[in-house]
């Protein structure tokens, strides 16, 4: 490339101008809903964002299904058993799997399940061969067998907090004086533990939604570049490897105002919920 | 300072996890010592991607250098740029958590709403946003910005350490009898954050591990041929069909080595405040 190019380039993108108004340029921008244009693929940065918004939705809500499913079940069973040998083994377990790094379980599953296996597909969302105009059924069972590893590999590295809130919120409700009285009435022990514990252990789940998107946000860079998922975190990730700057800046602004968002959604829902809570 | 470590000495879970993060330390210091370089690459041609074996007990990777001698390098890496950067974020933590709690006003409140913005944003993002910046970032500018990014929790933990610790008839004891500022905040306020700036450190190392493995797994972190944790990871990836056992041992140190700092940590936690428990 000539002097006379890279200087033209650089003009285009404004990066002869200096940091600061480069910054200046940028905000403004992003009043105006203008995130400026890829470096790498010249395509909008909004529209390459939006187009990724729904792929990781769909990866985002099954896995906090599955990790909500299982994690509270464990729970439950955690606080039931406490102190027994089942509730030690969780406990470790469960710190364990926080302690596993997202890419690296991906990878494992990708190999172990995928290509040994050769049970599920290990890379993008729908199979490249299937014909565009296949059954609706038949798409969506390829975009299933597609989300499982993924999902399954987000929600086991983001489990370990929602076992140990579960845990922790019904200790706190068994100890209180109402479940003793439905123990004395002769209240099974299911029914205590779930309808007069587990409903009222619940309640401080809510908050945990709030501190469990940002891990959400975070795996799923990892998650969705280890298996090629065409969501925001391979956006990112693969924006970050070529130094596509603007594109990095688009998807960590999403990134973000998703995470104020869902800490808002929380508060609030926290007053909905509970009418001891109010907002002035 | 003492009474809380011991407790978490006695403590099942400090103690196995104190003992094998010690092992695992006492591995990145002495291995690189006396394993093979973890840079040499002996034969281009016929040890590339050799599976485990009494010469190699975790194999080769693709340029034909021992694994086992790369992750213990590796584990030099990763824990000093873990140490040095959650000692950084601490002290920052430290620092703006007594300003914001002991001067209070507006001080605080302008300190409080700019850790309540920086925690809003995943601290990955944060740190992408500015990584993307460099070609290779050296270690020592990761170490910094790693730190940087690391203290919204810490200051806002303290800040309310201290808020409850002003109301202490000692403290207010200390004022009336004249102590100056000073003495007030490094006799009587620090020392006593020291149990949660403790568990906090604790618990920061194996988050900060998990970090940098992440950043070095992205190609942002620990720039090869230096070898890293998560940069390992990151070329056991192309090899993942012909040679999978080239990810699994870096993979293993970092789960071993971020569990038994949770591990310790969690018994610190509960040594320091057994309301917890």
């Amino acid at each position: 490339m000539s002097a006379a190019e890279v200087a033209r380039l650089r003009a285009i993108f404004g990066l002869d101008q200096p940091m600061h108004r480069q910054f200046v340029e940028f905000v403004q921008g992003v009043v105006r809903a203008d995130l400026g244009h890829s470096i790498e693929h010249g395509l909008p940065v909004k529209t390459m964002v939006a187009s990724r918004i729904v792929p990781t939705l769909l990866l985002g809500g099954a896995a906090i299904l599955l990790n909500f499913t299982v994690g509270l079940w464990l729970g439950v069973r955690q606080a039931v058993r406490r102190g027994t040998r089942e509730d030690r083994v969780l406990t470790v377990l469960s710190l364990a799997s926080y302690a596993t790094p997202s890419f690296w379980l991906g990878l494992v599953l990708a190999w172990l399940v995928g290509i040994e296996l050769g049970w599920l597909p290990v890379a993008g969302m729908q199979s490249p061969l299937l014909a565009r105009d296949a059954p609706w059924l038949t798409r969506a069972l390829d975009v299933g067998a597609h989300l499982v590893l993924p999902a399954l590999t987000l929600s086991i590295v983001t489990i370990a907090g929602t076992m140990r809130y579960q845990r922790a919120a019904l200790l706190e409700v068994l100890r209180l004086p109402y479940i003793g009285t439905a123990r004395a009435k002769g209240v099974s022990e299911r029914a205590v533990v779930w309808r007069h514990g587990w409903r009222n252990a619940l309640f401080p789940m809510i908050t945990l939604f709030g501190l469990w998107l940002p891990l959400l946000v975070t795996g799923s860079v990892f998650v969705e570049w280890v298996f090629a998922w065409p969501g925001l975190g391979s956006l990112a990730a693969g924006a970050v490897a070529s130094r596509d700057y603007p594109l990095v800046m688009g998807a960590a602004l999403l990134a973000a105002g998703l995470v104020v968002a869902a800490s808002l959604l929380t508060d609030l829902a926290y007053a909905l919920l509970d009418p001891r809570v109010r907002y002035s | 300072m003492v009474d809380p470590l011991a407790r978490a000495w006695r403590d099942p879970r400090g103690r196995v996890g104190a003992l094998v993060l010690a092992a695992i330390a006492a591995a990145a210091a002495v291995g690189p010592l006396i394993l093979a370089d973890p840079l040499a690459q002996p034969c281009v041609l016929t040890c590339r991607n050799l599976p485990p074996s009494l010469a190699h007990p975790f194999g080769t990777d693709d340029l034909s250098r021992d694994i086992l001698s790369r992750v213990a390098s590796g584990g030099r890496i990763s824990l000093a740029v873990a140490v040095l950067a959650v000692g950084l974020s601490v002290t920052l933590g430290a620092a703006v958590g007594l300003v914001a709690g002991y001067w209070g006003g507006a001080v605080d409140a302008a300190l409080m709403r700019l850790v309540d913005a920086a925690l809003a944003i995943p601290r990955l993002f944060l740190l992408l946003l500015v990584l993307a910046v460099w070609e290779q970032a050296p270690v020592a500018t990761l170490i910094l910005l790693i730190g940087a990014t690391g203290w919204f929790g810490t200051g806002r933990l303290v800040r309310g350490e201290v808020l409850r610790l002003r109301e202490e008839t000692y403290v207010r004891a200390a004022e009336a009898l004249g102590a100056n500022r000073r003495r007030i905040i490094f006799r009587h306020l620090l020392p006593n954050t020291a149990g949660p700036l403790l568990v906090a450190a604790t618990l920061g190392v194996g988050d900060v591990i998990l970090l940098e493995a992440g950043l070095s797994f992205l190609g942002l972190g620990v720039q090869p041929p230096t070898p890293s944790w998560g940069g390992m990871i990151l070329d056991a990836k192309s090899v993942l069909v012909t040679a999978p056992w080239a990810g699994v041992f870096p993979g293993l140190a970092i789960v071993v080595t971020v569990l038994s700092a949770n591990l310790f940590g969690d018994a610190l936690r509960d040594a320091v405040d057994p309301r917890g428990a």
